[in-house]
């Protein structure tokens, strides 16, 4: 019996192009990568639908975390030896005795949130290993202990005659006299302007903000 | 499947003196490195952080006890926002007193405040006599106008110890969504600490 004798057709698609674009989604991802600095204490932020990006340059960093303990870290870009000031500072103004080792330490922690009698301690540690040690938080809710005052009272006067950014990353569910005990630390070092770390969010369409940045969107497409 | 074909296999003449050279296959097998590309793309999307932070700037006044320096505001065209716990926000209008405190104290929640803060806003604008001074300091500005409408218009934010830094944040970020122009984050009064905390027991709210 003569067999029907299917067409041979080559199975063997070419693949090129998928890989290609494969390869160009890859090198997009690699690029558009921010990776998260690595956080001892995670802190989701709320939402806003403010669209300004976050200075990051001279900067001072409170964090409160949920369980409303306030951490101090200095960001400089241009100059890191500026937080070995701030330790510095700190460490002469209240006599705590701080070694370069220690200042030292300070600038390659991530986070700082010791109440002073405990500072000297923590600092020893190295600051890979600092992540491991629960920390106390600042004391601020006092006024009269308000360790804070004096973090960012060292903090003006090493970038005195520069522009200090000020930014406060608050979590969700810390409550808000925690905040409030910062707002008035920074007041007591005459600082009244401060930037709150939000998470991006849409404005909702209808509402006036939305309507008003599309008008001015408008007019400067007109120009 | 995936493979390189380096075009081997056709188009040499054979002559004479022509040595068959030996055929290699030059087909590479790419699935490993497809699937390790593909691995990788995976990794990257799941820690790629797109969202950059932004900032909400904050800007507070000055402490002082000095009458001229302090904010005047109007009490028709004031609004008070107190926050409480369990996302519970409370407000009245204008000034509260002992007899009228239970009629203009009223309750709501964040999504409703929207509502309240843009009725307020459009009565106050509503009732708007012309400011001449205003209108020429906003024309220089190159801002609208119109915004001299709202002069009057001030919001009052009082959240009380068991208010949530989330819900500080969305109520200021509130201001920015409907365009207030003028508002202050205040120290809450006993009083209404107190109106706050009987509404909640009232409402069983934990």
């Amino acid at each position: 019996m003569p067999r029907v004798s299917l067409p041979k057709k080559n199975t063997d698609t070419d693949m090129t192009p998928f890989v290609d674009i494969g390869f160009l989604i890859l090198s997009f991802f690699i690029m558009a990568t921010k990776f998260k600095t690595p956080e001892p204490v995670p802190i989701t932020t709320p939402n806003s639908v403010n669209a300004d990006k976050l200075p990051d340059d001279n900067a001072v960093l409170i964090s409160i975390d949920k369980d409303n303990k306030v951490y101090f870290s200095v960001i400089p870009k241009s100059d890191a030896t500026k937080a070995d000031a701030v330790a510095n500072d700190v460490s002469t103004v209240r006599e705590l005795n701080l070694d370069d080792k220690d200042k030292q330490n300070f600038r390659n922690s991530p986070m700082v949130g010791m109440p002073f009698n405990k500072l000297k301690g923590f600092l020893a540690v190295s600051p890979d290993k600092q992540k491991d040690i629960v920390q106390d938080g600042i004391p601020v809710l006092d006024s009269a202990t308000n360790e804070l005052v004096y973090w960012i009272g060292a903090a003006q006067r090493v970038f005195a005659g520069e522009k200090l950014v000020v930014m406060i990353k608050g979590d969700n569910d810390s409550h808000y006299p925690t905040f409030k005990a910062v707002i008035d630390a920074l007041k007591r070092n005459e600082i009244f302007k401060y930037n709150l770390v939000t998470m991006p969010e849409e404005a909702p369409g209808t509402s006036e903000i939305a309507v008003y940045r599309r008008e001015i969107e408008k007019l400067q497409g007109k120009k | 499947m995936a493979s390189l074909d380096s075009g081997d296999g056709g188009g040499h003449k054979k002559g004479p003196g022509v040595k068959k050279a030996k055929k290699h296959n030059t087909r590479v097998d790419m699935t490993p490195m497809v699937d390790l590309a593909f691995l990788l793309i995976t990794f990257f999307i799941f820690t790629a952080s797109m969202n950059t932070p932004t900032t909400l700037d904050l800007n507070m006044p000055k402490d002082t006890d000095n009458k001229d320096q302090k904010t005047k505001t109007k009490e028709s065209g004031s609004l008070t926002v107190l926050l409480g716990k369990g996302d519970q926000v409370y407000y009245y209008e204008g000034q509260l007193d002992q007899e009228t405190a239970s009629e203009k104290f009223k309750q709501t929640t964040h999504k409703g405040i929207r509502d309240v803060i843009i009725k307020k806003k459009r009565e106050v604008e509503a009732n708007y006599v012309q400011d001449v001074e205003c209108e020429q300091k906003k024309a220089a500005d190159n801002k609208p106008i119109a915004d001299c409408r709202q002069k009057d218009f001030f919001v009052i934010i009082k959240p009380n110890d068991e208010a949530s830094y989330k819900n500080v944040v969305d109520i200021l970020d509130e201001m920015t969504i409907n365009r207030v122009e003028r508002y202050a984050l205040v120290k809450i009064a006993d009083t209404e600490n107190e109106m706050v905390k009987v509404t909640e027991a009232a409402n069983g709210i934990k």
